[in-house]
């Protein structure tokens, strides 16, 4: 027992100090300039695929290689980040700030994997290691305890990153300016410090510190994939948030800790059962959450702002529109038509490929409606919404397909059943709210998704089970085009349910709280109740949509439908193309759906084929569409109703203010005789 | 008979004796003020009554009940309705929104069935008491404005009309008049006494402006370095050596 446990010590620990790494740079930029960075995987990850390109592909010395990776890519793109996009936002929402992040996350592999024409290229791992030719073991201490060179190297260099970012803190006139600006940017300025500079500073290090881990820890994964980067950061944030994001020593120890914890797990737990296979990969899921409900430091802490902003105003809401009847009944009349043509092609023209785009269309429409609920109306960035969603979709199938259930009252216990998850997770989370509930959401999320779907009552086993078509009487919605006029009548129910929710009390309560929480509890509005609710409802939307999606492509396609990652981008598609309104979830659908099939392989390609002679182009690469919406997310801070809501306003009033003009000329040349 | 009653309230911040002993009294349907120079402990204070602080030592009670365990949202049950001094509006609503909301939230009616079903709209009846509240304080005209466009002023107004909606019987008032020009402290002056004698809302006026509260309040507690040096009707007060002194500084 002790020499199990000495022997996770051993192997433990270089893991522990690659997480403390990642812990020791979140914690940089978020303390200097108040940014909770989700991006810094895929900041990791672009130093792992650099390297890997570099030294594996090109066959560069490892020294030169890995250099250029953590010394100059990873600093210039921190410094780059900062330039473009952090340092104008010191005076957005952390929320905003947050979904920018998560933004960058789905934006930044996708345009190293273009650049660099990188797919999922095995890593240097299994039996190269770090450095060309086989690892090498020692065994100083004994045959039971070996350690590897690569775990040797580890562990020195983060000594070594560790203690010299220790002493640049004590000992240098920079680190001096930093700490100064950390405890308080408005006087550190007074005193003559560039504090933007030295911010500038600080992402360049935190991003060097993300390189670092991402270079040392890529051969221990299978493949160089976005996805492990984006893991080891959650890891790396758990250890951050048990120095509550402030100490950097105890972000150390947790770090340490966290590596030595999860090794022990694997060791003691019975060996293939699904706890040790699910628990040692989602131990930092678990404790983030934990650590994130109990932790006193964390609870009622607010968000910090941006040490370096100043009392900056927020962005001005855009003015109430004022249109004439004519202009709407235009519009309206615009949609209805464009309405009837989408309906004569689903029904008369269009082929089986896009019936069956258009059914997983409408199901997302209704995923997305949750979002709408989440962040549109209650404020709030929830990054489970996918887990939410495969709750719905397996309960639907179980229930179906064990129990023998109608499909119809399964998508409804679905979403009952999802609808108390998300009830039951909001209770402690929704008063610590904003960055740390929409972390504590992801860190369910990642549980979720290594434990929980994994489990053979949960996903059926390894049978996957079909999900059935209901059945409603004498009425089969087998048939495609059927299934589609039942998606619309339940899409149509839970747009009318949020339409009600967000004019009724709640959404009005809600709205009031996303104004000012304060003034919300000054005329008794308490935001426990309020919020829970919208969690709940958020969560059984999200579920029923879930059930849906599961029913029309017949199986719960988790991998591809409901993970983690594809949870982040339905946000990412969410804020960016609407999240208040019924038209802003239909037109993420629509994104999230088609745009790929539609615009991307097919319209662009045939327009710029028609254009021009010279340059034939075949379909252009889902990439894409990731790096359209994840760049379209930044976007988020300054048009928080979404980018394509914005200009849609925009046009719409511009043409308004083009027909008041010219209805104002006759009157004025009639006055003037 | 007593409203509102702290007594012997005390805070300390880091050794730093905020508060001291500080004990008042509102009666039903009064018009008080707390006056008191910068980091008298003004602020603290009005925290301690609204339960934002909780005091280290002391009670404060309204209407006979002990406020000490009663969280901040459940105190505008009551009847405690608020403003503050850094203004508090939602944004993103119109001027009517923020009386109607504030109706709603008074009447306690929160549940989601309701809004599902379609009864969570707002009635025609709700529509006429906000209204019939914007009138009085001069804002039936912005009434569909967003609120993002409105002055200071009658920003400071719709406070004060979305704390008269949940029907307070005790209004508190954060320095209402910082940062009003004095045309508009004078237009807030007559709309606080209208207030105050229509509908017997007694009034705590924490304020910085002597002018305003001498103006308008009978009686008056005095705070200086978070003890109460000086309370008792108004004008008697002003008359009073120590206050001179804490305000004026050893200039008189």
């Amino acid at each position: 027992m002790l020499e199990d446990f000495i022997r996770s010590v051993f192997q433990g620990v270089p893991v522990g100090a690659v997480y403390a790494l990642i812990a020791l740079g979140f914690t940089l930029t978020y303390k200097t300039a108040g940014v909770f960075n989700l991006a810094f995987g895929a900041q990791a990850f672009v130093a792992a695929a650099v390297h890997w390109e570099l030294h594996v592909h090109n066959g560069w010395n490892v020294a030169v290689s890995a250099a250029i990776a953590v010394l100059v890519v990873s600093p210039a793109l921190g410094v780059a980040l900062d330039f473009v996009l952090f340092r104008h936002l010191r005076a957005a929402s952390s929320g905003a700030r947050l979904v920018t992040t998560i933004g960058l996350l789905v934006a930044i592999p996708n345009i190293t994997k273009l650049v660099l024409r990188f797919t999922r290229h095995p890593s240097t791992g299994g039996a190269r290691g770090l450095f060309s030719g086989p690892d090498v073991v020692y065994r100083p201490f004994g045959d039971a305890y070996p350690i590897t060179r690569d775990e040797l190297v580890q562990l020195g260099v983060v000594v070594v990153a560790g203690l010299a970012l220790g002493a640049m803190f004590r000992f240098t006139h920079l680190g001096l300016r930093m700490r100064a600006v950390v405890e308080s940017p408005r006087l550190a300025e007074l005193g003559g410090v560039n504090s933007a500079r030295v911010g500038s500073f600080a992402w360049a290090l935190s991003s060097a510190f993300a390189g670092l881990a991402g270079v040392l820890i890529a051969p221990t994964y299978q493949n160089v994939d976005a996805a492990n980067f984006f893991e080891l950061v959650i890891a790396g944030i758990a250890a951050a948030a048990f120095g509550s994001l402030v100490s950097l020593p105890r972000a150390f120890a947790g770090a340490l800790g966290l590596g030595v914890a999860s090794t022990y797990l694997a060791t003691v737990l019975p060996t293939n059962s699904v706890l040790a296979r699910g628990l040692k990969p989602s131990l930092p899921f678990v404790v983030l959450f934990v650590w994130v409900v109990i932790a006193p430091g964390l609870r009622g802490q607010r968000d910090v702002a941006d040490p370096l902003s100043g009392v900056a105003p927020p962005p001005p809401a855009s003015a109430a529109d004022e249109r004439s009847r004519s202009l709407t009944i235009a519009t309206r009349g615009f949609w209805s038509v464009v309405g009837v043509i989408v309906a004569w092609a689903v029904f008369f023209a269009i082929n089986d490929f896009w019936l069956k785009r258009i059914q997983v269309l409408l199901a997302v429409g209704v995923i997305f409606l949750s979002i709408t609920v989440m962040t549109g109306i209650a404020g709030q960035i929830s990054l489970c919404q996918a887990a939410f969603a495969a709750i719905g979709a397996f309960a639907t199938t179980q229930l179906a397909v064990e129990q023998g259930m109608s499909v119809l009252v399964g998508m409804l216990l679905g979403g009952l059943v999802s609808a108390l998850v998300g009830g039951l997770l909001a209770m402690p989370l929704v008063r610590i709210g904003g960055v740390w509930l929409a972390l504590a959401t992801l860190g369910f999320a990642l549980f979720f998704h290594s434990v929980i779907a994994q489990l053979a009552v949960v996903n059926g086993g390894v049978s996957k089970p079909r999900t059935p078509r209901p059945l409603i009487g004498s009425i089969d919605f087998a048939a495609d085009r059927a299934f589609i006029v039942l998606e619309l009548v339940v899409f149509a129910i839970a747009a009318t349910i949020v339409v009600l929710v967000r004019g009724g009390t709640t959404g009005r309560f809600l709205a009031a709280l996303r104004g000012s929480e304060v003034a919300a509890a000054s005329i008794g509005i308490g935001q426990w109740r309020s919020r829970v609710t919208a969690f709940a409802l958020s969560a059984g939307l999200a579920g029923l949509g879930g059930g849906l999606l599961a029913s029309a492509q017949q199986s719960v396609n988790y991998d591809v439908s409901f993970s983690p990652q594809v949870g982040l981008f339905f946000v990412v598609v969410v804020v960016t193309l609407g999240s208040r309104s019924i038209e802003g979830a239909l037109q993420a659908a629509f994104g999230f759906v088609l745009f790929q099939p539609l615009i991307l392989e097919r319209a662009l390609p045939w327009v710029i084929n028609h254009i021009q002679p010279f340059l034939h182009v075949n379909a252009i690469s889902g990439l894409f569409r990731d790096i359209l919406f994840g760049l379209g997310a930044l976007t988020f801070a300054k048009h928080p109703e979404g980018i394509l809501e914005f200009q849609k306003r925009r046009s719409l009033n511009r043409i308004q203010r083009s027909i008041d003009r010219r209805k104002q000329q006759p009157t004025e040349a009639g006055s003037t005789p | 008979m007593s409203l509102l009653t702290a007594a012997g309230v005390s805070k300390s911040f880091a050794g730093i004796r905020a508060l001291d002993d500080v004990g008042i009294e509102v009666a039903v349907g009064e018009l008080v003020g707390l006056i008191g120079p910068n980091g008298a402990g003004k602020t603290t204070f009005f925290n301690c009554l609204l339960g934002m602080l909780r005091p280290d030592e002391g009670t404060v009670s309204f209407d006979g009940h002990d406020l000490s365990r009663i969280p901040t949202h459940r105190r505008a049950k009551l009847g405690i309705g608020r403003t503050f001094q850094r203004i508090e509006l939602f944004g993103g609503m119109s001027v009517r929104e923020h009386l109607l909301v504030a109706e709603r939230a008074h009447r306690g009616e929160g549940r989601l069935w309701k809004d599902i079903v379609g009864r969570g709209r707002v009635t025609a009846a709700e529509r006429e008491r906000a209204d019939a509240v914007l009138d009085r304080l001069g804002l039936l005209a912005d009434a569909e404005r967003p609120i993002e466009s409105l002055s200071l002023g009658r920003g400071r107004l719709v406070e004060i009309g979305r704390a008269l909606m949940t029907d307070p019987r005790l209004l508190l008032l954060d320095e209402p008049s910082s940062g009003l020009d004095h045309q508009e402290t004078e237009e807030l002056s007559a709309v606080l006494r209208a207030v105050n004698l229509d509908e017997g809302v007694a009034i705590l006026l924490v304020e910085h402006d002597v002018a305003m509260v001498r103006a308008l309040v009978s009686r008056v507690f005095v705070l200086d370095f978070g003890t109460l040096i000086a309370s008792g009707p108004t004008e008697t007060v002003f008359a009073d050596a120590g206050v001179r002194r804490a305000y004026l500084g050893a200039e008189s």
